[in-house]
């Protein structure tokens, strides 16, 4: 198997690449597990992820900056359905459009809007914002993405925005902040998570080990 | 419902962990990279590292440890000391730091809060603020200290807070320079005054001895996370101790038993 992480200049891609190096030896030490930006290597992947942190339009903006890179994901995750998984920011650039410091248009894989938390609490909440933490998930539709993950699994947020999932079906597992979040979505072989396995300790390092055997 | 977070802070100076007493007698309390990949196996859910080596040697050294670090632990890092702009930030997140935290630099220019969190996200960007009692100060009674304590300002805390959350501050990791060291508990007054009036999280730090004291100021200084150095680090208490204490007080705590 060959995972390939797509560096687009985003934060913390050694984590990423630590956990599932870290995972992947546990499945198969043939595996290999490389950070890039080479459209080749994109194509020779048999898994995709898009890690992500910071804001949704400098995400979007750094993705379309590079030469061709929308084009070359569509061919192989749409087109050639290659498992695919999109992580925080990584996961909320699926949507049609986010709102984070201005209206940006998304990937549009996954159809509902990046809109911010806030204007969703209301003001006798007190919650804070960031959502920043260790959270547990409510799932709805459970797959073998959750082998082994038990109601103590927790696992690690910080955005202050959220996916507002146009259609019920692309919503696996929510988690609550004052309202409903969805923490992982789908469609077909598109995966996205809220929260950071990489950042998610041993329920983290589950989840993502059994992400990368859904396929085999 | 979001947990609670326990946060074990480890002292880094020249390489090795350290916990100064008020700052000032530093004892030897081991390695940093072993000690974190401790503290991770027994269930702290956030790490952080404070350098307070003084020396460029000794800040190179770090570097080396917190990639170390982010090899083998899978929970966020955050790393502070002696952080003066974004090339500092850069070099740290590319080792595998999750957060900085920035304390005396943004204090002599406030502007590096807002360039750290423009260029990095505010998710990555802590605030960290030392503060002390002051009785001339009639806003919140507090003002902020630099340099590990030893240098005072008259800027009051609370305002800077808020300043610090308009700057893009994604935290705010509050101190209290009159608690720290003491192990007599946090500074709960200090805590709910900054807490309640921000938006953004509060970690609450200085004055740990017991488990009930994280309790007291998660439920009455409206923290979201308590920080803890010594009692930790010498096995008076564990985490474990700590999040059973606060289960017992239907504080939501992450489960790693």
């Amino acid at each position: 198997m060959f995972v390939l992480i797509i560096d687009y200049g985003s934060g913390n891609i050694k984590s990423v690449y630590n956990s599932i190096k870290r995972t992947l030896h546990n499945i198969n030490k043939f595996s290999e597990v490389k950070v890039s930006r080479n459209l080749s290597e994109i194509e020779k992947a048999d898994k995709i992820i898009l890690p992500g942190v910071g804001s949704f339009d400098q995400c979007m903006n750094r993705i379309r900056k590079i030469k061709d890179l929308v084009e070359t994901l569509k061919e192989q995750v749409i087109t050639k359905k290659k498992p695919f998984l999109g992580i925080c920011v990584g996961m909320q650039i699926l949507a049609d459009y986010g709102y984070e410091n201005q209206k940006t248009r998304g990937l549009s894989w996954i159809n509902g809007d990046v809109k911010p938390i806030k204007n969703f609490l209301n003001s006798t909440q007190n919650l804070k914002i960031p959502h920043m933490g260790w959270n547990s998930l409510s799932i709805y539709k459970r797959n073998n993405l959750f082998n082994d993950i038990t109601a103590n699994d927790q696992f690690y947020f910080v955005h202050s925005y959220f996916f507002d999932i146009k259609h019920k079906k692309n919503i696996i597992c929510n988690t609550q902040h004052g309202i409903n979040i969805p923490a992982i979505v789908n469609q077909d072989n598109i995966f996205g998570f809220q929260f950071h396995p990489e950042k998610s300790g041993r329920s983290g390092l589950k989840i993502l080990h059994n992400w990368l055997k859904l396929s085999l | 419902m979001l947990s609670k977070r326990v946060i074990p802070c480890l002292d880094v100076h020249d390489g090795r962990t350290v916990k100064g007493i008020n700052f000032v007698d530093l004892i030897d309390a081991g390695d940093p990279v072993e000690q974190a990949k401790l503290y991770n196996d027994l269930g702290a859910d956030e790490i952080c590292f404070l350098d307070i080596s003084a020396t460029n040697e000794g800040r190179k050294t770090l570097f080396d440890i917190v990639s170390k670090v982010a090899e083998r632990c899978f929970i966020p890092l955050t790393v502070g000391g002696g952080i003066k702009n974004n090339v500092d930030i850069n070099i740290l997140l590319k080792s595998g730091a999750d957060k900085v935290s920035i304390n005396s630099a943004a204090v002599f220019r406030p502007s590096l809060i807002k360039e750290a969190s423009d260029s990095f996200g505010c998710q990555c960007i802590v605030l960290a603020i030392d503060a002390y009692k002051d009785q001339s100060n009639h806003k919140s009674g507090y003002n902020v200290s630099t340099h590990g304590g030893k240098t005072k300002t008259d800027i009051d805390a609370l305002e800077w807070a808020i300043e610090g959350e308009k700057n893009g501050a994604g935290e705010i990791l509050l101190t209290s320079m009159n608690a720290d060291g003491t192990k007599l508990g946090y500074d709960i007054e200090l805590t709910s005054k900054i807490s309640t009036e921000v938006s953004i999280p509060v970690i609450a730090s200085g004055g740990a001895g017991k488990p009930i004291d994280m309790v007291n100021v998660l439920n009455k200084g409206n923290a979201s996370a308590v920080l803890a150095a010594s009692i930790f680090h010498f096995g008076i208490y564990s985490i474990e101790n700590v999040k059973k204490e606060m289960l017992k007080y239907r504080i939501p705590v992450r489960n790693t038993w």
